[in-house]
């Protein structure tokens, strides 16, 4: 196809993943345009200063733990040899399938005053004991931190493990230990990688709605409901999300400006025996702990405290309608993992090898869907589907909902909100891939779909089953896009948490939020059997 | 065949597979009847499932919160396929109807069964379950003799006393709402700004924790919904909290509705009508109102024995739609008061 016009073939096909958001935000600014001066003028008194600095606080914050988090553990588990490491190595990547609202809502309840714990210690120490309150900005910090440090993890583990061997004899035998051969060889030479694990989290962050509300902890995502559900503007709502898009953009700009022509790719592209560093005795144990602890407050507490509520409510809400809640999100999310694993491949394409400013542009519109908090996205959803049904209508004729309400309707937001989480590993893989390679594969007469199919893929690696699984996994703890653009009887398990929850019942949402887990284990399990076997057979 | 090909070539054929699985019960004779409902599933499942088997038709329905749904069917616009929107606040309802999402119906069975003020004048929607927003105390460390009124909750002996839920909520925002229409804004922000400065713990994300940190001796008295209560008091008979019917001596307690009204464009309007008006009689009232612990709307309805024993109050009397048009007021207000 692109053999005829080799330079407009990348640049359409980036155009083409970008359509979705770029309807999406077209439906947005137009919103937007209805925006009250009254209520702006309210917000930017009471409002816009104090969520700003809230959320400036926990996007560093949160930023800042799941980085020293996730980098720190992905070099012990993929660098060092520690008891307990093999089994780290997957256990680590629990935590991603505790969708952080429910790891949120375990904390509070368990925690808060009234809470199962700080009772307990009332009991023991009497009634004037008191311990630090777990709704304050702290608590909120460390919980979305513990939630979102696989992110971190995973890019940076896939890395350290694909850098090779070579990376890590370099380290020994320039006479590093463990702890400088982090800094010093290891987060260098992963910095691209742990930089786009970061921009995950801190973008996850922005738009995050479910946890901040569990510890009434303001932000500029909080605001932007107020101006929908409290002020019964949704025009408002869309103009506040603007804003905060375009300061996202600006971000990701300045951090690409920052990050300058650096070029990361591998020094070879197939590791062979993996060596690690050895941490003998205390120092062994000590990462040991270390593993357990973060493993423990991420995955294993609050597993047992949604355990123990849900065998309470088990026999009166366990039923035949799971299978299909788990079913249906097992569906939609390897639909929507497929769909984005192959949007980032295109885009990975259309950027690397189509000239100009046009694809990159493209791309970086494309992903900026994940900053947007989901029901503002959602809105954007159902608005420009609702146009193009519309216009679907003026010209064909009929009455009823061409996309709405279909299963379609449904890939294309979660497209729209995850295509940035498969395009992270994506370009990671990309990066390490030779341009000499492609030169080589088209001067040898390879059309794109070789390309593609035959050094692409199979180059890309680790990017592939990282970006399928955090595609999945954020599918299945996802929504509001779920809420509100799915079909008749689509009811996922996140949508049954959603009912639970709605009453402020949580206990009674452990038991699908419990099912949400125990189904990210599957993919996290897979894909981990996998960086292992591939770290072991190189 | 590597872990890729296996996740290329078989996930795809799970997802088909998957989309393949019956949803719902197959489709019955005549025209189905389609609710948009923020009255969440398992408060609303077998009564619409009753309905639908009574009327032999398929009753089909997707939840969602108020605004969303709003949206929904705003982008949908002429053909949407909803007949029926469902709330849990008289906001929403008020939004809806401002937005033309409604539709005017005359029912004198609608009109007999639900009183003036709970239902809008124009017939745009209808209030089906009645939720009272009243103070709830600790029996240890308050005696009902000290409780008279949400004002006296500014009074400073009630200093480090007091828990709230977030301002956030619509609750709360609906409780300020009536505020300002019955005092005016200068004397409700007066009387916010007093509530704040009791607080002896952050503003709670709902209402059932600060009900814990009641019991657990976090704080003594608070402002609920009486549902909440009821459920608690259900699973924890023993629960030292117990209720108190706020501004007896005045206007009466807050009330706020869950209630519906016919869309715009309903395509099944006769069979909405209809489902509303059978939601509104007597036997259909008492278990809608029963599986939330709320009070029926239609009066002539006794709520759950574990309701009644809170006794019979008096509830403000003004038009629960003012509330909606009040609402933007109230959460400036309240943003203003430093309520969070």
């Amino acid at each position: 196809m692109d053999a005829a016009s080799p330079r407009a073939g990348p640049a359409l096909t980036a155009l083409l993943v970008a359509l979705p958001m770029v309807a999406i935000l077209a439906a947005v600014v137009h919103g937007a345009t209805g925006t009250d001066s009254a209520l702006w003028a309210h917000l930017t008194e009471h409002v816009l200063a104090r969520v700003t600095a809230n959320t400036a606080v926990l996007v560093v914050g949160v930023v800042a733990i799941a980085a020293a988090l996730g980098t720190s553990l992905a070099w012990l588990t993929a660098g060092c040899e520690f008891p307990g490491r093999g089994f780290f190595a997957w256990a680590l990547l629990l935590p991603m399938a505790m969708p952080a609202y429910v790891l949120a809502f375990v904390a509070v309840a368990t925690l808060d005053y009234a809470g199962a714990v700080p009772a307990a210690l009332r009991g023991i120490f009497g009634a004037g004991f008191t311990v630090p309150p777990i709704r304050s900005t702290g608590g909120v910090i460390a919980v979305l931190g513990l939630a979102s440090y696989p992110y971190v993890y995973l890019m940076a583990r896939g890395a350290f493990l694909t850098h090779g061997a070579r990376v890590l004899e370099a380290a020994q035998s320039l006479g590093f230990g463990p702890w400088s051969g982090l800094m010093r060889v290891a987060v260098p030479l992963a910095r691209p990688w742990i930089a786009g694990g970061a921009a995950l989290v801190a973008m996850e962050t922005l738009a995050d709605f479910g946890a901040v509300s569990v510890f009434n902890y303001d932000t500029y995502t909080t605001a932007i409901y107020k101006a929908w559900y409290g002020l019964f503007s949704i025009e408002t709502a869309l103009g506040l999300a603007l804003l905060l898009l375009g300061f996202v953009a600006l971000v990701l700009a300045l951090e690409r400006l920052a990050r300058g022509r650096a070029r990361y790719a591998a020094a070879d592209s197939g590791s062979r025996v993996p060596v690690r560093l050895a941490l003998p005795g205390a120092r062994g144990w000590f990462a040991c702990g270390y593993a357990s602890a973060v493993f423990a407050l991420g995955f294993v507490l609050p597993a047992l405290a949604l355990a123990r509520w849900a065998l309470a409510v088990a026999p009166l809400d366990l039923d035949a309608r799971y299978m299909d809640y788990i079913l249906r999100t097992l569906a939609l999310a390897a639909m929507a993992a497929m769909a984005c694993l192959a949007l980032a491949v295109a885009l990975g394409y259309a950027t690397r090898t189509g000239a100009g400013p046009v694809p990159r542009a493209a791309a970086r519109i494309a992903t900026l869907g994940y900053a947007i908090p989901g029901a503002v996205l959602a809105v954007g959803v159902v608005s420009a589907l609702g146009g193009i049904d519309a216009a679907w209508r003026a010209l064909a004729g009929g009455e009823g909902l061409w996309l709405q309400g279909t299963v379609v309707a449904l890939l294309f937001g979660y497209v729209a909100r995850f295509l940035a989480v498969a395009n992270a590993p994506v370009q990671g893989g990309f990066a390490r891939i030779r341009p000499a390679l492609e030169e080589a594969a088209r001067s040898l007469g390879s059309g794109t779909r070789e390309l593609v199919t035959r050094l692409h893929l199979p180059l890309l690696g680790a990017g592939v089953g990282t970006a399928l699984l955090l595609v999945f996994v954020d599918v299945m703890k996802e929504m509001p896009i779920t809420l509100m653009t799915r079909p008749f009887g689509w009811d996922t398990l996140a949508v049954r948490v959603f009912e639970m929850t709605a009453e402020g019942e949580w206990e009674r949402a452990a038991l699908p939020a419990l099912v949400i887990v125990a189904a990210g284990l599957l993919p996290v399990a897979l894909l981990t059997w996998r960086m292992e076997r591939a770290a072991r057979a190189a | 065949m590597s872990f890729r090909d296996v996740l290329l070539r078989r996930l795809p054929a799970l997802a088909i597979l998957a989309t393949l699985v019956p949803i719902g019960p197959a489709q019955a004779a005549g025209e189905p009847l389609v609710v948009y409902t923020a009255r969440k599933y398992q408060l609303v499942e077998s009564l619409f499932q009753e309905y639908g088997k009574e009327r032999g038709i398929e009753v089909k329905f997707v939840t969602d919160d108020g605004a969303p749904l709003i949206q929904r069917l705003t982008a949908e616009g002429a053909a949407s396929p909803a007949d029926l929107f469902i709330s849990v606040d008289a906001g929403d309802l008020w939004r809806a109807k401002q937005a033309d999402l409604l539709q005017p119906i005359r029912s004198p069975a609608l009109e007999a069964a639900i009183p003036a003020h709970l239902r809008d004048p124009e017939g745009h929607w209808f209030g089906l379950a009645v939720r009272a927003r009243t103070l709830a105390y600790s029996t240890a460390r308050v005696k009902p003799a000290e409780l008279s009124s949400y004002a006296d909750l500014a009074a400073p002996r009630w200093k480090g006393r007091l828990c709230l839920r977030s301002g956030k909520a619509v609750y709360n925002q609906s409780l300020v709402a009536m505020f300002i229409n019955d005092l005016g804004e200068e004397a409700t922000e007066k009387l916010v700004r007093g509530w704040i400065a009791n607080l002896a713990a952050d503003p709670f994300s709902n209402d059932t924790l600060m009900l814990k940190a009641i019991a657990a001796g976090q704080c003594d008295v608070g402002i609920t919904n009486s549902y909440y209560l009821g459920r608690l008091q259900h699973e924890h008979p023993a629960l030292p909290v117990q209720l108190f019917w706020a501004d007896q001596a005045g206007r009466g307690t807050h009330v706020n509705i869950s209630g519906g009204g016919v869309t715009k464009h309903a395509k099944n309007r006769a069979e909405a009508v209809r489902f509303l008006e059978w939601l509104a009689s007597p036997a259909i009232q008492q278990r809608f109102a029963a599986v939330n612990f709320e009070f029926p709307a239609n009066a002539g309805v006794d709520p759950l024995p574990e309701v009644r024993a809170w006794g019979a109050f008096k509830p403000n009397q003004v038009n629960v739609g003012l509330i909606g048009r009040t609402q933007p007021a109230a959460v400036m207000l309240i943003d203003r008061a430093g309520w969070r």
